[in-house]
């Protein structure tokens, strides 16, 4: 198992402690995210559909890549990577 | 149309330099640049799009001028609370800068009215607070051609990018669907560093220029990340998707969509 570290935005913080960054361990972003529910419960519902899937107003990146043009949910993560979790925010006003 | 001696006197410090010069600058007095908001985006942009010289700004908003967004929105002041955002920011850009021509849309953008709107612009900087007329805009902005500088601001975090239908993806091609009610926090729980805005709104005018003058490497196909608490920018790659909904091989969606407003209903 590979720790990473993910980047939790802004309207997630709340179910990470106020944390924009932790660690999750797993080989693949399926993996990851699985991790993170057991360490942050009910992160992954707000993430991903029941299917597993993202939610179509989140992106997750391996890197600087979008995951959906990677492997998706299947894409393989290695020591060192990084996760960002993006969701839509429509702020302006 | 040659410079005044004041015109070369006011834009001296654009004109020397050799990205802009003489021609960049004239490219700048005739660009035509639409401002959708008049507010904490869309202050800092309106305000440095004019100093710059931007020669023709629209500017969409049908709110009025509350104490509670002076906190952010440098356009407007204490004085003006209570008139339209519009006519309030129009009266700052002509005192900040005669030589802009500026055209104010007192309503709100709806499937209706937003061609009309758009028209005669090349540039839209979209500075709107809620997802329906974020889609609205896209949707527009993929249909009629025009480039999309878009920004967005959240507590202390915010998002640049710039949608370039054909040459880059579209807000579509990130996020096929606005998220449902409920799913995304709510304004009165949001709340926005006010100074974010204006690292945001003016990352979006720098974008702006930069396309104007046809220079450098605008932000297309990229997003830039700003984390304010961090202090930190990072950058993601962003792809056009074939099965984008409007702007793929074969679009589904091929007539404007009003969506229920379910954030960010006026202040």
């Amino acid at each position: 198992m590979m720790p990473v570290k993910v980047r939790i935005p802004t309207p997630l913080m709340k179910l990470t402690a106020n944390q924009s960054e932790v660690t999750a361990e797993g080989n693949t972003i399926s993996e990851i995210l699985n991790n993170l529910d057991n360490q942050f419960s009910g992160i992954k519902e707000r993430i991903c559909e029941e299917n597993g899937s993202p939610r179509r107003f989140i992106n997750i990146y391996l890197n600087e890549e979008d995951i959906r043009f990677l492997d998706a949910e299947k894409t393989q993560v290695k020591d060192g990577d990084e996760i960002s979790i993006i969701p839509a925010i429509a702020g302006g006003h | 149309m040659d410079f005044t001696d004041e015109q070369i006197e006011r834009y001296s410090r654009h004109i020397i330099l050799p990205e802009v010069g003489g021609v960049g600058q004239k490219k700048m007095l005739d660009a035509r640049v639409l401002l959708i908001g008049a507010g904490g985006l869309g202050s800092p942009a309106a305000l440095y799009l004019a100093a710059a010289g931007i020669g023709h700004l629209g500017i969409v908003d049908f709110d009025v001028v509350d104490l509670s967004n002076l906190q952010r929105q440098i356009i407007h002041n204490t004085e003006r609370i209570g008139t339209l955002k519009t006519e309030s920011a129009k009266q700052t850009i002509l005192a900040l800068n005669p030589d802009v021509e500026v055209t104010l849309f007192n309503e709100r953008l709806t499937s209706q009215n937003i061609m009309r709107i758009f028209e005669g612009f090349d540039y839209v900087v979209d500075g709107t607070d809620n997802f329906a007329t974020r889609y609205l805009i896209n949707d527009a902005c993929v249909m009629a051609g025009k480039t999309n500088i878009h920004g967005s601001i959240f507590r202390f975090e915010g998002q640049v990018t710039v949608f370039k239908p054909k040459e880059g993806p579209c807000y579509r091609c990130l996020y096929p669907e606005p998220p449902p009610p409920g799913l995304v926090p709510n304004c009165q729980e949001g709340g926005v560093l006010g100074v974010l805005a204006g690292v945001i709104g003016n990352l979006q005018v720098v974008e702006t220029l930069k396309l104007v003058l046809g220079k450098g490497k605008p932000l297309i196909g990229t997003l830039l990340i700003y984390d304010a608490l961090a202090t930190e920018f990072r950058r993601l790659k962003l792809k056009r998707d074939v099965n984008c909904p409007v702007c793929g091989e074969s679009p589904k969606i091929t007539e404007l969509i009003d969506y229920e407003e379910f954030c960010g209903v006026s202040r």
